[in-house]
């Protein structure tokens, strides 16, 4: 079993006991560990259930690649679901609980699955369960919900703060190894703005654990002497527990940093996302040992050589006390001799190369370690944990030749380079048959906007595995990136390492490589999904040919640890069944980020009060404090209507429509957007923008004005003003503002651009009140300052004058069909004039009116609403708005697409007013049905409502839609089908219900 | 509001004009010195002393700015100079909210929120970023090393003011500008 050991232990402080919890269970660690070496410490090695079969799962490595060890992490807004337990750092108090286990992690009923394995091959999903049909949702997908899954989904609130932090660097350097260190210093001495981020909390890498010696001394003395040469530059940020997390295009990188997970202390955001801008980027992202498929390598006990060794140095834990070492390589023997030193048993070193290996092999022997070559694993013996494994010969079928008696296995299949990083923005690879893994062809890298390389891999990352190879490569490597910068690299003597020799490994992908069914069904590949080498074979066998089809048959890499110990593995496999060459098959896509980092950080502020912003108009709180209910129009909020103690929401519309129409309603009309067109050529860009003829407008006039896209389409509609000879004021809708003037913006820049105009958006600039009703003008005038009577300011005209004693520009428009003027103010002064009319109005019953009474007195009229009867797909002929089409203009834009066949068609749908013949409401966005059913035994459609209202004026049900042939069908009867299964009648009527010849605004 | 660990203040309002045309005739930038009393910028650029200023916008805008209280006057002095020549002089002042951001850690605060570069090398006094800070649109510039001068639509003033507390909650300093 798994111990902590007296001596060895550098990340540890052993003085500091920290106490936390595992499924409930008290446990003690020290400050240094991880959530990984404390549970070792403990004797647990037993840590979770596998996905499918629920096979006892322990730890198999000590960094990102673990697939195993997963837990949930604390509890109600701390809760955090698939945390490597490897990559968590103890602190007082932590809280942990495996997953994927019930009712508990020692006595799991989905285990069960692991003897109906045999039934649970790959594609088994896929088979299995498409039929019946109706078994899916009320069998097996409740079944495979509770028995598969791994982490639980969190309900409470996250009590976390995150942020992102924008930086940008020269050179970022992503691995804070002894490749990304030399990388650094060569960068710094440049003067190149640098930034180093290391994923751990801990820098140098694995070359204090593996040994060697770099300018004469221990690799662990140059980190050190290294780490203050580079705090030292102030041009070189270090940056630890901070990952890098994606490479996108233009030197764009994402990084992720950990800043309270290692401490029960919570002051400040928990993660941060930091979005980088770098000019060029170093991967020394290292590189990961793979695993060995042999029969049983899933069982709690089997981990990997450097795991092994990283337990026992870095901290103090002894993964078992008898530990057999498999290998294809001379690396996992440093396991033997680091296990050796601490005094731990190694009973034999099984390395499956005939030959054996090269002076490490010699080391170990000269130890008394007896080492078998050609040889290896047949089976391992245990249940929940390694009791041994029975040897064999590689080149056979598994016959055990010995049993050896053991309690935990490190393997090496070798180590492939961790190539993500470079790969995530099109870096592509090559297989390096030597090595057998896949590095970066350097020749071929991610490019940025001048098309030259912006990434250059360095050390174990880009597949140098030697100390000395590693060094001088990171070296290069920081003065290519310096160049690629820009800037002029510093001459550096490149640090000189030394490591132990060693003779080439051989690949093996299969151990014994003659293995049968029966052991191929005990070998893993993807320990976190389950998948194992006879489910890619069968893959294969089925015609999964394309590694990215075998990968989703299989789920093989995609799981939370997308394939990081499997990836190689599984496509040798997959090469090997199909008679094929590694590089042939290829590999899947490399995607962000490199591991899981938290929804929190990808949000950062975003939340809460700062989910989105919210836009105000200058009378928002004197709304706020009068109760309205609001309505979200965009960003801004509006009010929809002004509820009155116990009334609800249509009483209050009905009452603000009622009281607009006797007596006098306020609307704030702020939101409206207002942009200023002003040039020699003004009035021939509003020709051109509008479809009516803006450039013979009078100053001091207003015109109704509609505006189409290129293709012909509705975009927009609203009030211009002709302010004098060269200006022009124009009225959006609310949404519209930004998006009209981008629009503006777009065609002067890029198509008239020698046209003499200039806009500016002024939306902002004044806030708009909307004075309505019989008693409008008589508030106006009792508050006094300009002459409002018709004579001097008549319908669709405008003045500029004094009301009240405040400057204000005064519009006669009408969206109401009332007596209406549109009071423009500056924005300071808009809640001062909103308070005076308020206050004058009280004698002419004034009452605030919100946006459904105005969206129901602009129905009542016919008036249109973009959005409304607008959808993308209609033109102003359809809306019977022919009149605002002007004849006398060559063109405007929208002209020639509406002259197009399908916008011709006199079949397509056009607007009407629709009349209830119950007076009720006809529901939002119903569909009127034909008598006949289209071919696929559907009811066609004949029209679509696009208003639909009670309106308080007529007391009845009114609507507006889009019907075939409708104006040539007035008085017809539709039937629109409610979703309670009874119908609503409408007869066809003229699309204007109130006051068709205008007389009430026009007073 | 929590402790920050800098100064956030909205001030203002400020009298703001924007003038578009072309930024290399004479008479228009006769027009905005004239008014702001400081040198026409550069690009990217801002000149501001107390209350006066000149900000590069585009390379066919510029802002200008002048005490609130004196903005019509002013406007009306512009317009003078620039009669005949083709441009657009607006009054902005009411559309904008101004912040002011204080304090030796300043420049983090903005960099949490605005993908611009504000590394001490890149961004110094004077420089002016018309940018966005989180959602919104925003512009800056530093009146010296340690302040910033913040302005965003008057719509969003709650949202910035509420954004900038945020990222200044003590306990979250980043400790990367040195």
């Amino acid at each position: 079993m798994s111990t902590r050991l007296a001596q060895q232990g550098r990340f540890l402080n052993k003085t500091k006991t920290l106490k936390f919890t595992f499924n409930g269970k008290q446990m003690k660690g020290v400050e240094g560990d991880t959530l990984a070496s404390a549970l070792l410490a403990n004797g647990q090695t037993l840590v979770g259930r596998s996905f499918k079969y629920h096979r006892p799962r322990g730890i198999v490595a000590s960094g990102a690649e673990e697939p195993n060890a997963l837990v949930n992490l604390g509890t109600n807004g701390q809760f955090d679901p698939n945390a490597r337990a490897t990559t968590t750092e103890v602190f007082d108090g932590l809280q942990a609980t495996s997953q994927n286990h019930w009712p508990s992690l020692e006595f799991d009923v989905g285990a069960i699955n692991k003897h109906l394995s045999r039934f649970l091959p790959a594609g088994f999903y896929y088979k299995m369960f498409i039929h019946p049909r109706s078994f899916w949702k009320h069998i097996y997908e409740p079944f495979i919900r509770q028995s598969a899954g791994l982490g639980k989904a969190p309900k409470a609130r996250d009590a976390d703060t995150y942020e992102h932090f924008y930086a940008h660097v020269d050179i970022l350097i992503i691995g804070g190894g002894v490749a990304g260190l030399a990388a650094a210093l060569t960068a710094g001495k440049s003067g190149a703005r640098v930034l180093l981020i290391e994923q751990t909390a801990h820098w140098g890498g694995r070359a204090p654990v593996d040994g060697g010696i770099i300018d004469g001394v221990e690799a662990e003395e140059w980190v050190s002497s290294t780490l203050q040469a580079l705090e030292k530059m102030k041009n070189v940020t270090l940056r630890s527990r901070m990952m890098g997390a994606g490479v996108y295009d233009h030197g764009y990188v994402l990084s992720y940093e950990r800043l309270t997970d290692h401490t029960s202390e919570s002051t400040g955001p928990r993660h941060r996302l930091w979005r980088i801008r770098a000019k060029q980027v170093v991967t020394a992202t290292g590189a990961i040992e793979r695993p060995l498929s042999f029969a049983g390598n899933d069982i709690p006990g089997v981990m990997l050589a450097s795991a092994v060794r990283d337990y026992v140095v870095n901290y103090a834990v002894s993964p078992g006390d008898r530990t057999v070492i498999v290998t294809n390589n001379d690396d996992a023997y440093r396991t033997a001799l680091i296990l050796k030193h601490a005094g731990l048993d190694v009973p034999a070193v099984v390395d499956a190369r005939p030959e054996g290996g090269g002076a490490l092999m010699q080391q170990v022997k000269d130890l008394g370690v007896r080492v078998l070559t050609g040889k290896g694993i047949a089976k391992v013996k245990g249940g929940k944990h390694v009791e041994g494994v029975g040897i064999c010969s590689q080149a056979g079928e598994g016959a055990v030749l010995e049993d050896i008696a053991c309690d935990a296995i490190a393997m090496s299949g070798g180590w492939s380079p961790v190539v993500h990083l470079w790969s995530h923005c099109g870096g592509k690879l090559i297989w390096d048959v030597e090595k057998a893994h896949f590095r970066p062809d350097v020749s071929k890298g991610p490019t940025g906007a001048d098309g030259k390389p912006f990434v250059v891999p360095a050390g174990a990352a880009n597949g140098a595995m030697s100390l000395a190879n590693v060094l001088a490569g990171s070296v290069a490597a920081g003065k290519m990136v310096v160049e690629q910068a820009g800037l002029k690299p510093k001459r550096i003597v490149t640090p000189e390492g030394e490591s132990m020799p060693e003779t080439p490994l051989k690949p093996v992908w299969m151990m014994p490589q003659g293995a049968g069914i029966k052991l191929r069904s005990k070998m893993w590949l993807d320990y976190q999904n389950d998948v194992k080498v006879s489910d890619v074979q069968l893959a294969a066998q089925e015609g999964f040919e394309s590694v990215e089809h075998a990968k989703r048959y299989t789920t093989l890499g995609m799981a939370t640890d997308q394939g990081k110990l499997s990836n190689i593995n599984g496509l040798a496999v997959l090469s090997d069944a199909l008679n094929a060459d590694i590089p042939d098959v290829g590999t899947t896509t490399f995607r962000p980020p490199y591991t899981p980092i938290s929804m929190g950080s990808i949000g950062g502020e975003a939340r809460a009060d700062l989910f989105q912003p919210i836009r105000k108009t200058p009378m928002h709180d004197w709304h706020d404090e009068q109760g309205a209910y609001w309505e979200p129009v965009g960003h801004w909020r509006r009010p929809y209507c002004y509820p009155r103690s116990a009334e609800n929401h249509q009483d209050a519309v009905t009452r603000e429509v009622t009281n607009t129409r006797e007596n006098l309603g306020l609307l704030d009309a702020s939101t409206l957007g207002k942009i200023v067109v002003k040039g020699p050529d003004a009035g021939k860009f509003l020709d051109m923008l509008y479809t009516n003829m803006m450039s013979s407008l009078k100053p001091g006039r207003c015109r109704y004005g509609l505006m189409c896209s290129e293709n012909g389409f509705l975009i927009d509609d609203g009030v211009v003003a002709r302010i004098d000879e060269d200006t022009f004021l124009c009225h959006t809708t609310t949404g519209g503002a930004d998006r009209i003037h981008a629009h503006m913006e777009e065609w002067l820049q890029t198509e008239w651009w020698d046209w003499k105009v200039w806009t500016v958006n002024l939306t902002e600039q004044y806030a708009q009140i909307a004075v309505v009703g019989p008693n409008a003008r008589k508030v106006l005038e009792k508050l006094g300052g300009m002459d409002v009577s018709k004579d001097t300011l008549p319908f669709m005209a405008w003045a500029d004058g004094q009301i009240g004693g405040i400057d204000v520009r005064a519009y006669r428009i009408s969206f109401s069909g009332e007596l209406s003027y549109e009071i423009a103010v500056r924005a300071g002064q808009g809640r001062a004039l909103w308070d005076a009319l308020v206050e004058a109005g009280q004698e002419f019953g004034v009452m605030p009116y919100g946006t459904e009474a105005l969206h129901v007195m602009r129905a009542e009229k016919g008036f249109i609403m973009i959005g409304d009867e607008t959808d993308g797909t209609v033109i102003p002929q359809d809306l019977g708005l022919h009149w605002a089409l002007s004849k006398k203009k060559d063109d405007y834009l929208g002209r020639r697409a509406q002259e197009r066949d399908h916008m011709t068609d006199p079949n397509r749908w056009k607007l009407v007013g629709l009349e209830t013949v119950d007076g009720s409401v006809i529901p939002d966005g119903a569909y009127a049905v034909e008598d006949d059913t289209n071919e696929n035994g559907q009811r066609n459609m004949q029209a679509r409502v696009t208003s639909t209202y009670y309106s308080p004026t007529l007391k009845r049900g009114i609507a507006m839609g889009l019907v075939e042939n409708g104006p040539d069908r007035m008085g017809e009867q539709l039937e629109f089908p409610k979703i309670d299964g009874t119908s609503v009648f409408a007869k066809i009527v003229d699309p204007v219900f109130f006051d068709k010849e205008g007389t009430k605004q026009d007073v | 509001m929590s402790d920050t660990f800098a100064m956030i203040e909205q001030v203002g309002p400020r009298g703001m004009m924007t003038l578009r045309g072309d930024l290399s005739s004479t008479k228009l930038k006769n027009a905005a010195t004239g008014v702001a009393g400081v040198d026409f910028p550069g690009i990217s650029e801002c000149n501001c002393v107390d209350e006066r200023g000149i900000a590069w916008m585009s390379p066919d805008e510029v802002l200008v700015i002048t005490p609130y209280d004196e903005i019509a006057k002013d406007l009306k002095r512009m317009q003078k100079i620039l009669s005949g020549t083709h441009h657009l002089l607006a009054n902005v002042s009411d559309a904008r909210s101004v912040f002011m951001i204080s304090g030796a850690k300043s420049r983090e605060i903005i960099a949490k929120l605005s993908p611009v570069d504000l590394h001490p090398d890149s961004l110094i006094p004077g420089q002016f970023r018309r940018t966005r800070l989180a959602q919104v649109p925003a512009a800056f510039w530093m009146r010296d090393k340690n302040t910033f001068e913040l302005i965003c639509f008057r719509s969003v003033a709650d949202y910035v003011s509420t954004l900038l507390h945020n990222a200044a909650s003590a306990g979250s300093e980043v400790g990367y500008f040195q």
